[in-house]
């Protein structure tokens, strides 16, 4: 092997020297540049344009042509030092100098000219592999690219879409927790519809030998990675990039649209907007068949959503992912700034702040006070007035009939009179006209075993119906019967059956 | 217990035996100055095909304790014109090459003089390790002493090793490189094979020749995406990966801020 190895790169010297420098590469690394490709008529005449790139949270301009176009693409990567949060610093890897790298956005059926710079200060070679590309690699192969050092593909953006790219260098979970994601939009032919707003914003992790928070130059942890267990979860690169006088922001009745993706490496976001509802989602960003009326839409690692809202009134609306310890320990959090005219119907704000001190507490509180007492009121009237006593009452043995045939007359009979050596007779019952409290009971609680009525044995069972009547019907049953075939007494009430269904035994 | 008490200090008087009769430590008391004798040894290649071998064994062969400074390339440019920056050969180097120097001969504030050079091609390193009568290392052998901890043979449980590589990993370049004796010695002697400059290995393109057809896709040589993953002997050495990505995305012209290399020689 070592004969081999020494050999091998002298022989490709001396190829080196015959061939023309281009040819090297071939043997001699990674480049393997197959030269400029040959671009049709019809491409070539197409207008040249250089793509804006922005950083987040802003996005390009619509694009505002009809036609396809060849566009120019430059984008440097670079290894810096920068704030992760206050007082936390990382060595973020990435494209254009922020994280997530510079947003593109080009239309679909233009012919893309991509160059990729690897700033000279890099210690590690980089790469992009861009979702919206079709072929190998997505432009990974054909842009690894050494510190100090350029690579150019071009590609045709065949399908529109909001897609994610990303480094796809070896170990690409090292590369993409450094960093290096973002996101292209290919725009369909026909454009999107007009919004007022257009924001950008990336979901990332980060994997830091230090704990959230733990303060200084913090070094990329590869055991917390590969167990998956980020010390943060951010929202545009560093905790509050988007909070306070970095929030994003919009005026009442504009429409937002926020281009949301997620870079990763391994989580799945939970994306929402607190307060807001999305009036439109175009799910994994495919922007087309959208959904309407969405309040929490999932957004994989490498993918994106697209969502649209309208905004109704002034407010802090809070971003999220809500798996929401992420967002309340790992700074997952970001901040859309809403300002206007209030609307008090569609959110009136609060609008009453008073003690409340629950149905347990002692005394009540002091409206349930009221209300007993008035309740109290109307007991002390009825009872005062016979007419009205009276009256109240047959309406409560009609209800209490209702009941009763439903539920009793199968054994104790339309009349009343049970069904000799079976069921006991209710009417002119010596037993149940004993005692109220004994009645409640039999109903609530059921009864079983030999008792003794108007002088005859029965042994039978009869069911417990707590859970079947409300006190309301217990108490009606009870003061139909109890009037009914001959029978008299006064009305149960609530108050009765309560005590003695709360009762302990 | 009894018998480890009596074996060990025999083997030790074995060894002290060989190094009197010159069998075994002799070589290393031989090495030149300013160069290690690393005994045989085993390589692991992180990456290989289902024909290669799961271990490589590397010789004994002498290695430099320290990469090479500014100082001693500017004795080989001096020595070599044709090496220096105005004169060197568009094949043999890209533009870059000793762009951090002020001069063709004067290496300036920017490259000090006990730094490690960097900004050199492969060819370069080739012709400078020529001219001092010695070789680049392998990619095995070098790989192999790199595996050896500062205080462990096996550097993979060195965590104080493996801690300081990752800090390394996570700094940027530095615009004025320290001085190799800033550097640390592992257990065998070898000083700042981590943590301060990537190194030229001789045998740097076929780090991902791995025994499969070498389509002009890249893919193909498993270190995009996922994919990176696939053939890997070890997918936590993340440090591994990163190497093996920097020697296959270099060219031989190619020069960066961050590669130098060290020399190697053959035992007689």
């Amino acid at each position: 092997m070592k004969q081999k190895s020494r050999f091998f790169p002298t022989l490709f010297a001396a190829l080196g020297v015959v061939l023309s420098t281009t040819s090297m590469p071939a043997a001699g690394g990674a480049s393997g540049a197959k030269g400029p490709v040959a671009l049709p008529q019809e491409v070539l005449d197409m207008p040249v344009e250089q793509a804006i790139l922005t950083s987040p949270p802003l996005a390009p301009p619509p694009i505002d042509r009809d036609y396809a176009a060849r566009v120019v693409v430059n984008l440097e990567v670079r290894e810096e030092i920068g704030r992760l949060a206050d007082g936390v610093e990382y060595t973020f890897w990435s494209y254009g100098g922020s994280v997530p790298g510079s947003f593109i956005r080009i239309r679909e059926g233009d012919v893309v000219e991509f160059n990729l710079n690897n700033h000279p200060s890099s210690k590690v070679p980089h790469n992009i592999d861009l979702h919206a590309v079709t072929g190998s690699g997505g432009g990974a192969a054909s842009t690894f690219t050494a510190p100090g050092h350029t690579s150019r593909f071009t590609f045709k953006a065949l399908n529109p879409g909001l897609f994610v790219y990303h480094c796809a260098t070896a170990p690409v979970p090292m590369h993409i927790a450094n960093g290096m994601y973002g996101l292209i939009l290919v725009e369909p032919k026909a454009g999107l519809p007009p919004v007022d707003k257009e924001y950008y914003v990336m979901q990332g992790e980060f994997y830091t030998s230090g704990r959230f928070g733990e303060e200084g130059l913090q070094t990329f942890d590869m055991g917390k990675s590969i167990d998956e267990h980020p010390s943060y979860v951010l929202f545009n690169g560093s905790v509050g990039s988007l909070v306070g006088d970095n929030a994003i922001t919009a005026e009442v009745g504009e429409t937002v649209r926020l281009f949301f993706g997620v870079g990763g490496p391994n989580l799945t976001s939970s994306f929402h907007v607190i307060g807001e509802i999305f009036d439109t989602v175009y799910p994994e960003a495919g922007l087309s068949l959208p959904n309407k009326n969405v309040q929490t839409t999932l957004v994989p690692s490498g993918g994106a959503v697209m969502v649209e809202f309208k905004v109704d009134v002034p407010g802090t609306f809070i971003l999220v992912d809500h798996s929401l310890s992420r967002a309340f320990n790992k700074g997952a959090l970001g901040m859309l700034k809403v300002s206007g005219e209030e609307d008090r119907v569609i959110y009136s704000g609060k609008e009453i702040d008073a003690v409340y001190l629950g149905s347990q507490s002692a005394q009540g509180s002091e409206s349930a006070k009221r209300e007993a007492a008035l309740q109290q009121k109307i007991e002390d009237e009825i009872r005062a007035n016979p007419a009205i006593a009276d009256l109240r009452k047959e309406v409560l043995e009609e209800r209490g009939k209702q009941v009763y045939m439903n539920l009793c007359f199968a054994c104790h009979q339309l009349n009343g009179e049970g069904l000799p050596a079976v069921f006991p007779p209710l009417a002119d019952s010596d037993y149940m006209l004993a005692d109220r409290a004994r009645a409640v009971r039999v109903v609530l609680k059921g009864m079983a075993g030999a008792v003794t009525v108007n002088g005859k044995k029965y042994d039978s069972i009869m069911p417990p119906q707590e859970a079947v009547l409300s006190d309301r019907q217990v108490a009606d049953v009870l003061t139909y019967v109890f009037n009914a075939w001959g029978n008299e007494g006064e009305a149960f009430t609530t108050d009765e059956v309560k005590a003695i269904r709360h009762e302990s035994n | 217990m009894f018998t480890s008490r009596f074996i060990f200090p025999r083997f030790y008087v074995l060894l002290a035996l060989g190094v009197v009769s010159g069998q075994i430590l002799s070589r290393a008391s031989a090495a030149p100055e300013g160069m290690v004798a690393i005994p045989a040894g085993v390589y692991v290649p992180l990456l290989r095909g289902a024909q290669d071998q799961p271990e490589t064994r590397v010789d004994a062969f002498l290695l430099d304790v320290l990469p090479v400074t500014n100082r001693e390339f500017l004795a080989f440019v001096t020595e070599r014109p044709k090496w220096r920056r105005s004169r060197v050969s568009g094949l043999f180097a890209d533009e870059s090459y000793l762009e951090n120097w002020d001069t063709d001969i004067e290496p300036g504030k920017k490259a000090p003089m006990d730094s490690p050079v960097v900004r050199v091609s492969w060819f370069a390193a080739r012709a400078y390790a020529r001219w001092s009568e010695k070789r680049l290392p392998t990619t095995a052998e070098w790989e192999r002493t790199a595996a050896v901890g500062y205080t462990q043979v096996d550097g993979a449980a060195d965590d104080v090793m493996r801690q300081e590589l990752y800090n390394w990993l996570a700094r940027p370049t530095p615009a004025v490189l320290p001085t190799v004796n800033s550097t640390r010695s592992n257990s065998l002697g070898v000083r700042g094979l981590h943590g301060l400059v990537w190194e030229w290995v001789d045998d740097f393109n076929t780090a991902m020749v791995t025994g499969e057809s070498r389509a002009d896709s890249g893919l193909d040589r498993n270190l995009f995406c996922g994919s990176g993953a696939v053939g890997a002997t070890d997918a936590t050495d993340y440090p591994a990966f990163v190497r093996a990505a920097l020697r296959s995305s270099l060219t031989a012209k190619n020069t960066t801020l961050s590669l130098g290399f060290r020399c190697a020689r053959d035992v007689e």
